[in-house]
């Protein structure tokens, strides 16, 4: 707005006025606008890596959005339930004999692999020893931070029942188990990141 | 990342208290005092301690 007049972006600024009149300035106010935006301050991410490097910038960007005031939800499916996993360290979880191979494989935060560069487990220690002495936060710091910020952490339940796991598996933190369709009822008007 | 530690020792805090944030030149120094001011906390002061580190008050 510039004098009052209302100026070329000010089309997005109501909601309403980008369905039925896309084309034509819409005349708002500042209020207006910032209502449009306080209401999109939401973010979604869909957590599928269980990947040391991964996960930390899925943490990094929940709470990076949680401490300015965002609304974060978290869905954690296949490889990213070894995020959420209450029982740190590698064990024989699980009902059958492979979903025991993979809760001895995943083994929760302390043992994630990085995407590349793992060197069997050489790859995240360098990068966690990188990342201390830049002062920059670890994964756990920024997992408890999550759940500081009041971060909404959920579970898929596919891959929850493929991999053999139950509720009773993950943190109490995590708020509900759900499918793709109450997910995207959640994420609706906010932005979603796949990582 | 610095203000996130922010935000989580000042949800700790009760009103009217202070909580000083040390921390480094560049992205913090520029990020927390305008989040803090966003959020509706009090940002008392901005200095200069030594170096490339800043101490900055808020109350709550």
């Amino acid at each position: 707005m510039v004098n009052g007049i209302p100026q070329q972006g000010y089309v997005k600024c109501h909601k309403r006025a980008i369905a039925h009149m896309p084309e034509t300035p819409y005349l708002c106010t500042q209020n207006q606008t910032d209502k449009v935006m306080a209401e999109n301050k939401k973010l979604s991410i869909i957590a599928f890596s269980g990947d040391f490097d991964k996960l930390t910038a899925v943490f990094t960007l929940g709470t990076g959005a949680a401490a300015v005031g965002y609304e974060v939800n978290i869905f954690f499916t296949f490889w990213g339930l070894d995020a959420i996993k209450k029982k740190q360290g590698r064990s024989f979880t699980g009902g059958n004999w492979l979903t025991k191979i993979f809760g001895f494989m995943m083994g929760g935060l302390k043992v994630t692999p990085t995407s590349r560069f793992n060197f069997l487990g050489a790859g995240p220690k360098i990068f966690r020893y990188l990342m201390r002495k830049n002062n920059v936060a670890t994964l756990e710091e920024l997992v408890e931070a999550a759940k500081v910020l009041g971060i909404n952490l959920y579970a898929c339940e596919m891959a929850m029942h493929v991999l053999g796991l139950t509720k009773e598996d993950f943190i109490p933190e995590v708020k509900d188990v759900l499918g793709v369709a109450s997910f995207l009822n959640l994420s609706e008007g906010g932005q979603t990141l796949f990582i | 990342m610095t203000f996130v530690k922010t935000k989580i020792e000042l949800s700790k805090l009760s009103e009217g208290d202070i909580l000083e944030v040390l921390l480094a030149e560049g992205e913090p120094l520029e990020n927390v005092p305008r989040n803090a001011k966003e959020q509706g906390y009090n940002v008392l002061s901005v200095e200069h301690v030594e170096g490339t580190t800043h101490r900055v008050t808020i109350k709550k």
